[in-house]
């Protein structure tokens, strides 16, 4: 955590810049009636959802609840059959291409798998983006770009010159959401970041997005099965289930609601245990902070 | 029209400043950034109270200038002096490409290289023939653990389905030899003499080459692409760890497959390429159709029946285990599959056609003209 995040908690010091009210901008997604099939199965039915500038929304739900395809139907790579997604004020559904290019630069995906180029080193792989909409970037410039995203996402610099097989899972994302954040987007998706990491590796990589997020005043559609992550970082949490979002705002509100797979989902013997794992960090924190 | 970022000098009590003006964002830099590069006039200040909005990429540039001339930012607001501080931070120098060897020591590596690799891999493919051996001496000394199953589907995969396609193949390719040779020999007189040329050329030479080559890019291709994704996904491994061996219950009942199978087609691939020759006979050379057929067993040897039927089982082998032993070699990403697979048919087909060469060779010094 950043020093200035730390003073900023306490009582008397400068508030930490508040990107949320920094302008009064629509909200970055909204999606309304949203319908999605495969052949009669309808895995999304008259959804409905709203994303907050500012704000990591975490979304979970289910195996097989759609949580990847309603990311996918956001940035555009599943056609709808039914409703509309507003991202940036503007209908993707209904786009025209050029439009589309407009919206497309202001948003920075993170895949499962990190689904970085294989042939292009790390740093190169973050200067596709750049170099597809701003072509009138100097390599150098490019090159800069590069460098400092990759040591920004929290990789250490002689990462820039890797290739993507020499990297281990955990850098592997980190690479991803270096490319992710290429163009400084407002709106960052993830797709479960912290799937497949070791328990210290996913933790940094949540105080990471929680700081990219403080620092570039992003916008992050997260998508997670990692009920630290929720617990640690999301502001409000939404929960996919029979077809639609269920539920959503924080924790302790969802906690109020009586559906049974939420009561199940945050009160199993999982859950317990990362709300057991925040307590103790927070009063590590407090001694730390007590020592200073 | 996008607005681009600017700059003017001005001079403001005593100090040269740089004032930038307009958004500093990724998309409307243009060439502020060439042009701050190339300024090289003394300045003391950098004002950026009126550069908004402004994101990491403006900060970087903004945080480059002012580091390289020594200037102090001045006006800046919070959001610029959070984005200021997290580039300032992650300022590195390290190589975006990894550094490369000289092109004379790449070259001589490379050579090296490609002939250890030659070396071990002869080395490891005579090692796979023994294994193969070993595991076949295995199950001649205890039948039972012959795969019944899977040599019977495998016999399918590799025979019955590649009929139609060889069927066709073949046909087509009598037709051609019959067609071009009565050309040929119609300039002498000697068109009759087509039944001879077709009769013994697809018995001896062509049927089983032409099969052995398209078993080596639909089956070889499957062996090595089936295998080596089994061992990506460590199928392979865990077989092992339960005491089944993968060259029993993998590469033998495909290999096994292929010998047994290739003389088979080999010889369908014969008749048809006669049938196809026959046709043409008829339509061109007025030779009746079944005239053809029996003429064909009086020109035709039998030894050009036992050449063709003696290099069926030998290519199936090469076949069977370039296919097999490329999809064991696969190691690490699904992109080594791909290139295995390729490898397996090039080196199935080379190798072929090497061995049909010396097969040509052989039969002629032994007397079967």
């Amino acid at each position: 955590m950043s020093e200035e995040e730390q003073t900023a908690g306490q009582e008397g010091e400068e508030a930490p810049f508040n990107w949320a009210t920094a302008e009064t901008i629509p909200s970055p997604i909204k999606i309304t009636g949203l319908t999605n099939r495969f052949g009669d199965f309808a895995v999304h039915e008259d959804l409905d959802l709203e994303v907050r500038r500012g704000e990591i929304l975490g979304v979970v739900g289910g195996s097989g609840t759609g949580k990847s395809v309603l990311m996918r139907s956001i940035i555009g790579l599943q056609i709808p059959a039914e409703g509309t997604i507003e991202v940036f004020g503007q209908d993707i559904t209904a786009a025209e291409p050029d439009e589309e290019i407009g919206v497309r630069s202001r948003w920075g995906v993170l895949f499962q798998g990190g689904a970085l180029f294989s042939t292009l080193t790390v740093a190169e792989n973050v200067e596709v983006p750049l170099k597809q909409f701003y072509p009138e970037l100097s390599q150098q410039l490019l090159d800069e770009i590069a460098r400092y995203k990759v040591v920004l996402s929290g990789l250490p610099e002689e990462a820039a010159s890797k290739y993507p097989s020499e990297l281990s899972g955990g850098m592997k994302k980190r690479a991803g959401l270096a490319r992710a954040l290429a163009l400084d987007p407002e709106l960052l998706f993830l797709d479960e970041p912290t799937a497949g990491l070791d328990p210290i590796g996913a933790a940094k990589f949540d105080e990471l997005t929680r700081e990219l997020t403080d620092t570039l005043g992003l916008t992050v559609f997260l998508i997670t099965h990692d009920l630290d992550t929720l617990y640690a970082i999301c502001d409000r949490v939404a929960v996919l289930a029979d077809k639609k979002v269920i539920a959503i705002g924080t924790i302790p509100e969802l906690l109020e609601t009586d559906h049974p797979w939420i009561q199940e989902y945050f009160n199993g013997p999982r859950a317990r245990a990362a709300v057991a794992t925040q307590e103790r960090g927070k009063a590590l924190d407090n001694k730390g902070s007590g020592k200073a | 029209m996008r607005e681009w970022a600017q700059f003017s000098v001005e001079e403001r009590g005593g100090r040269a400043t740089v004032v930038i003006t307009g958004p500093m964002l990724v998309s409307t830099i243009g060439h502020i950034d060439e042009e701050l590069r190339a300024y090289d006039g003394s300045v003391q200040a950098v004002d950026i109270s009126e550069a908004t909005p402004i994101d990491t990429v403006g900060a970087w540039i903004v945080f480059r200038f002012a580091n390289r001339t020594g200037a102090d930012v001045i006006g800046a607001s919070e959001q610029a002096e959070v984005l200021l501080d997290a580039v300032e931070s992650c300022e590195s120098e390290a190589a975006i490409i990894p550094a490369r060897d000289p092109i004379f020591g790449r070259v001589t590596e490379h050579v090296g290289k490609a002939v250890l690799e030659f070396f071990s891999g002869v080395k490891q493919s005579i090692a796979f023939l023994g294994a193969v051996l070993v595991a076949f001496a295995g199950t001649l000394r205890h039948p039972r653990r012959l795969r019944l199953r899977a040599l019977t589907h495998q016999m399918e995969l590799v025979g019955v389905t590649s009929l139609p396609i060889i069927g066709l193949m073949s046909f087509l390719i009598g037709i051609v030899i019959a067609q071009q040779g009565a050309v040929q020999l119609q300039q002498f007189g000697a068109e009759t003499l087509t039944v001879n040329l077709v009769g013994r050329i697809t018995l001896r030479e062509l049927g089983v080459l032409m099969t052995a080559i398209m078993v080596a890019g639909r089956s070889g291709s499957a062996f090595a692409a089936q295998i080596g994704t089994m061992k990506l996904t460590e199928e392979i491994d865990a077989m092992r760890t339960i005491g089944v061996s993968p060259m029993e219950a993998l590469v033998l009942p495909r290999i096994l497959a292929a010998v047994l199978m290739m003389p088979l087609l080999g010889f369908f691939a014969s008749g048809v390429a006669i049938i196809g020759g026959a046709v043409i006979g008829d339509v061109m050379l007025g030779i009746p159709f079944l005239t053809f057929l029996a003429r064909i067993q009086e020109v035709v040897p039998l030894t050009d029946f036992y050449v063709g039927m003696v290099k069926a089982p030998v290519f199936g082998l090469i076949v069977a285990m370039a296919g097999c032993y490329q999809g064991m070699q696969v190691r690490g990403n699904a992109e080594e599959v791909g290139l295995r697979t390729t490898m397996a048919v090039v080196q199935a087909i080379f190798m072929v056609i090497v061995l049909d060469a010396f097969f040509a060779v052989f039969f002629e010094r032994i007397g079967w003209i």
